[in-house]
């Protein structure tokens, strides 16, 4: 089937499979390596991206049900060689040890500010459960997310 | 030029943020899979989905006849590319048997997950979809799974073998002292402990990409693995290939704790066939897979036996293992339970009267291996859990015990009982800061409280205080261990023309930021600020000597090593430098980066300025070569003994036996710490994975051998709504053996948090009558424990 997707504001028309997966489109036919996979039962998260704007785990979505939809991905978070805030506090924060489960890990966490601006530990514990890191306990990826969450209010 | 004499800063010691980080945050860094090579060819693995099964037949036309099916292959028609049997090096014992391990297994299947067959297609997918065209024809057998039943040899799993029990390693130390002291003691303790086994589930499945160049020569091999350098050695040599024609790549690799740290079957799989068929060959593992076929870690049974005075004071230990090697003898698999022989006292001060056996045995399921920690923290978990027993038994609080019976301070350099060094310790002192932290006082009270008050809120509190013996390791020990290789590590530093360093170290970073480390060992030895340093690692082209990443090694030596580089460059610096200003040498001062004539001070030299000198070599002494680096390769004199103790508060609720942390404090002593923030990182996880085998992952097998965890959904490896934050603090105790002070960090918390967390279990349950329960310890089986302990539903 030919599909048309939107990945970081850029277009691309590709045939895929109907069975393609769409994070094997996007790491293979569009080439975007960041976003990884873990597992194959939709349960680590390490393929989290946006979907019109809302965190999916991209290996429970076809490639085709993306068709004329915008994906973002790892790669389009960043902006003219700045990092994302978020990037940034995973930075400050060491929220991240061997980087694996942290593509998703960073759009899961983008999308939880989005719907919970100002979480508690707690929330952001809950609102991160679908998303598995083996490195860091987790302890500063809570860290990070509440670090980007206060900076974001004190700037707002 | 000027000197001043404020002290330059000191980078190491900081929390300086990782460099590592940016290309990890934004997908820029490229695991083995992300590698794109055109024209690649897939392979995948026909598993078997029998524990134990005789393999009749193998038919692969009907893979064959499949679109985009470039070949496929069983076992026997695979026999001819392996010169010999996949590596298992480590001979414990003279009379240790080895049963035969090829990639493909040809005559029976050993676990669930062994490989019966193999296809190399075009793209994955097809390959995958030709699995299910090959028919292999099984005869079942009995599955042996219980490590029991497996020792009594009713059922073989290595037929050739004629028993499953492959050795009995021993540490009889004092056999007298110990029978005198059980005989006689105040006190003894007798128990069961059952290390279930676990997976390690790095979150980055496996992945292979080999690429050989039929005319040139040479083989590339690109592999999520810990060990570069290592399967580098073990593919020349179970190939036959002469080992300068391959060059292994570790890319960014996605955690490992030890499942990374091994000979693979894919690996040999995709280099011989690379080769076969001139083309490159990739593979990439599936979760199932992973769980199934990359090694899992523990699987003990441990008969534990402490003999106390009337004061709770230590007389003897005695410790039976049966440890559970799985189907085949994977890399390391036999010594895992020797590496925890030398722990089971402890920290105490145990008189010469230890006993020590383990026999390893042979089941039908996955092989086990290093799974972080590697036998240590099954060590620390056993005494740590006995000296609990021990103080119930004594009448007296579990810190009280241990306070009793620790090492002292004073006693430090130790020798203990086993022959080995304690180069330093402070256990009185970390325990108390714990107990400080955790409010030990406080957490009684309330718990007094509550028992007075009848709540069925069960509060309990445990801890654990453990010697880790890491820096893996002096090659003289290893020797007297039969250990084949040995235990050192490479670095070589080079200031280039422009003042710029290029490290090469041979430890192998799989998230354990060694760039950022290294860069700031480098950055305060020579004066260069830290982004000036560049770390090179990882590719057996560009650092052909190292051991490798495990066994927190890679500070304690490889950390070394580059210190000890960095030293021998700033000796032929000051050769240098002492040359062009016409001084003697031990005149000039080296101190942020300058050289400096001492009482001269306007006498200088730059670093900056002799790395030019070195570089354009017009005026250097005679004799001396241009360039100014430096190669070490640095074997330590001993192990390093970092140390601890961590105190755990759990909550039951008793109608529904779930278990709570409310408070985890962990105080580590790793000696000098290089950066704070990445200790503080690696006791985190280690934390979490350690209190993850006592509260929710195992391994579970049916009794006919089918892994029944074998996806993230089944198996749980906890999230962030499952986990505590951490509490973390340290002692410092500089280790006398190295000139940084540094001792290992990565597995320390691991190894202190699986018997912290069990303590405050049986804590809190001891009021309930409950002393002992099995990891990890679910709702169901603490539920299970109470009403057992009742006599049924109360």
């Amino acid at each position: 089937m030919r599909i048309s997707v939107s990945v970081n504001g850029t277009a691309y028309e590709r045939e895929v499979e109907p069975r393609t997966l769409l994070v094997h489109f996007l790491r293979e036919d569009i080439g975007l390596t960041g976003t990884n996979v873990g597992c194959d039962t939709s349960s680590c998260g390490a393929c989290t991206v946006h979907l019109n704007g809302e965190s999916a785990k991209s290996c429970t979505v076809l490639a085709v049900q993306a068709d004329g939809q915008a994906v973002t991905t790892i790669e389009g978070l960043a902006h003219d060689g700045v990092l994302h805030p978020m990037q940034q506090a995973f930075h400050e924060q060491h929220g991240l040890q061997c980087g694996y489960c942290t593509p998703g890990m960073v759009m899961a966490a983008v999308s939880l500010l989005d719907e919970i601006p100002n979480p508690t530990e707690q929330q952001v514990r809950l609102g991160l459960e679908g998303n598995l890191c083996r490195c860091t306990g987790y302890h500063n990826i809570v860290k990070a997310v509440l670090a980007c969450a206060d900076a974001r209010t004190v700037s707002a | 030029m000027t000197v001043t004499d404020t002290a330059p800063s000191k980078v190491i010691g900081t929390r300086l943020l990782r460099r590592e980080d940016a290309a990890l945050l934004t997908g820029e860094a490229k695991f083995t899979d992300d590698l794109v090579v055109a024209g690649a060819l897939h392979l995948a693995v026909l598993r078997s989905p029998y524990a134990h099964a005789r393999i009749v037949s193998v038919d692969v036309s009907g893979a064959l006849a499949l679109p985009g099916v470039v070949a496929a292959y069983s076992g026997a028609d695979l026999m001819a590319l392996w010169p010999g049997p996949m590596p298992s090096p480590w001979v414990l014992t003279p009379d240790m048997l080895q049963p035969p391990h090829y990639p493909i297994t040809v005559d029976k299947a050993r676990y669930v997950g062994d490989g019966v067959a193999v296809v190399l297609a075009r793209s994955n997918t097809e390959a995958r979809d030709a699995l299910e065209a090959i028919d292999v024809v099984y005869e079942a057998l009995p599955a042996v799974v219980d490590l029991e039943a497996a020792a009594s040899d009713a059922v073989l799993v290595h037929d050739e073998l004629g028993t499953n029990k492959i050795y009995t390693w021993e540490l009889k130390i004092g056999e007298e002292a110990v029978a005198a002291a059980f005989a006689s003691a105040a006190h003894t303790v007798k128990e069961r402990y059952i290390q279930q086994r676990l997976i390690p589930m790095a979150m980055e499945p496996r992945a292979v990409l080999v690429v050989p160049q039929p005319f040139g020569g040479d083989i590339t091999l690109y592999s999520a693995t810990q060990i570069p350098h290592l399967l580098k050695l073990f593919v020349a040599l179970t190939l036959g290939l002469p080992e300068q024609s391959v060059r292994v790549v570790a890319p960014s690799v996605g955690g490992g704790f030890g499942s990374k740290l091994n000979v693979y079957a894919e690996e040999l799989l995709c280099v011989a066939l690379a080769r076969k068929h001139a083309s490159p060959v990739r593979w990439v593992e599936e979760r199932t897979e992973n769980a199934q076929a990359t090694i899992h870690g523990r699987g003990q049974i441990q008969d534990v036996e402490l003999a106390a005075d009337a004061d709770g004071k230590l007389l003897a230990v005695r410790v039976n293992l049966l440890a559970d090697m799985g189907g085949y003898l994977q890399l390391l698999t036999q010594s895992i339970p020797i590496l925890g022989a030398f722990l089971y006292a402890g920290v105490y001060d145990l008189p010469a009267a230890y006993s020590f056996s383990c026999t390893g045995v042979m089941t039908t399921l996955t092989p086990t291996d290093a799974y972080r920690g590697a036998g240590r923290p099954e060590a620390t978990y056993a005494i740590e859990r006995a000296m609990d027993a021990l103080a119930r038994k004594v009448g007296v609080d579990p810190y009280e015990l241990r306070k009793r019976n620790f090492i002292g301070k004073e006693q430090f350099p130790y020798t203990a009982m086993t022959g080995l060094t304690y180069d330093s310790g402070d256990h009185a002192t970390a325990a108390a800061k714990a107990i400080e932290m955790a409010d030990y006082a406080g957490v009684r009270a309330e718990q007094s409280a509550r028992r007075a008050a009848g709540s069925t809120k069960h509060l309990g509190i445990g801890m654990s205080s453990y010697f880790e013996m890491c820096g893996l390791a002096p090659s003289r020990v290893l020797a007297s261990l039969n250990y084949p290789a040995g235990g050192w590590e490479a670095a070589t530093v080079r200031v280039l023309a422009t003042n710029k360093v290029q490290v090469v170290t041979g430890a192998s970073p799989h998230g354990q930021g060694h760039e950022t480390s290294w860069s700031m060992i480098v950055a305060d030895k020579l004066g260069v600020a830290p982004e000036d340093v560049d770390v090179l690692h990882s590719d057996t082209a560009i650092s052909p000597l190292g051991l490798d990443t495990y066994g927190s090694r890679s500070l304690a030596v490889g950390g070394v090593a580059i210190d000890m580089a960095c030293d021998k460059v700033v000796d032929k610096a000051r050769k240098i430098v002492a040359h062009q200003l016409e001084c003697a040498e031990e005149d000039l001062d080296f101190v942020g980066g300058v050289f400096s004539v001492r009482g001269s001070p306007s006498q200088s030299m730059a670093l900056a300025a002799v790395a030019w000198e070195a570089f354009s070599a017009h005026n250097l002494p005679d004799g001396m070569e241009p360039n100014l680096e430096a190669h070490t390769t640095y074997d330590p004199p001993n192990f390093s003994w970092p140390f601890g103790t961590h105190i755990c508060v759990v909550e039951i609720d008793e109608e529904t036996g779930q278990v709570e942390v409310l408070k985890y404090v962990a105080v580590d002593d790793c000696g000098n710490q290089i950066n704070p923030l990445i200790v503080d990182g690696q006791v985190h996880g280690g934390v979490i994975q350690g209190l993850a085998q006592a509260l929710f992952e195992e391994a579970v097998y049916d009794a006919d051998g089918n892994l029944r965890s074998s996806t993230l959904a089944e198996y749980l490896v906890p999230s962030a709504a499952d986990v505590p934050s951490i509490t973390t603090g340290h002692t410092i105790t500089p280790s006398p053996t190295n000139p940084l002070g540094v001792k290992g960090i990565g597995e320390a918390g691991t190894i202190g948090a699986a018997p912290a967390v069990i303590n405050a279990v049986c804590d809190a349950l001891s009021e309930l009558g409950v002393h002992n329960i099995a990891m990890p310890a679910s709702p169901q089986r603490v539920w299970s424990a109470i009403q057992a302990a009742n006599g049924g539903m109360k």
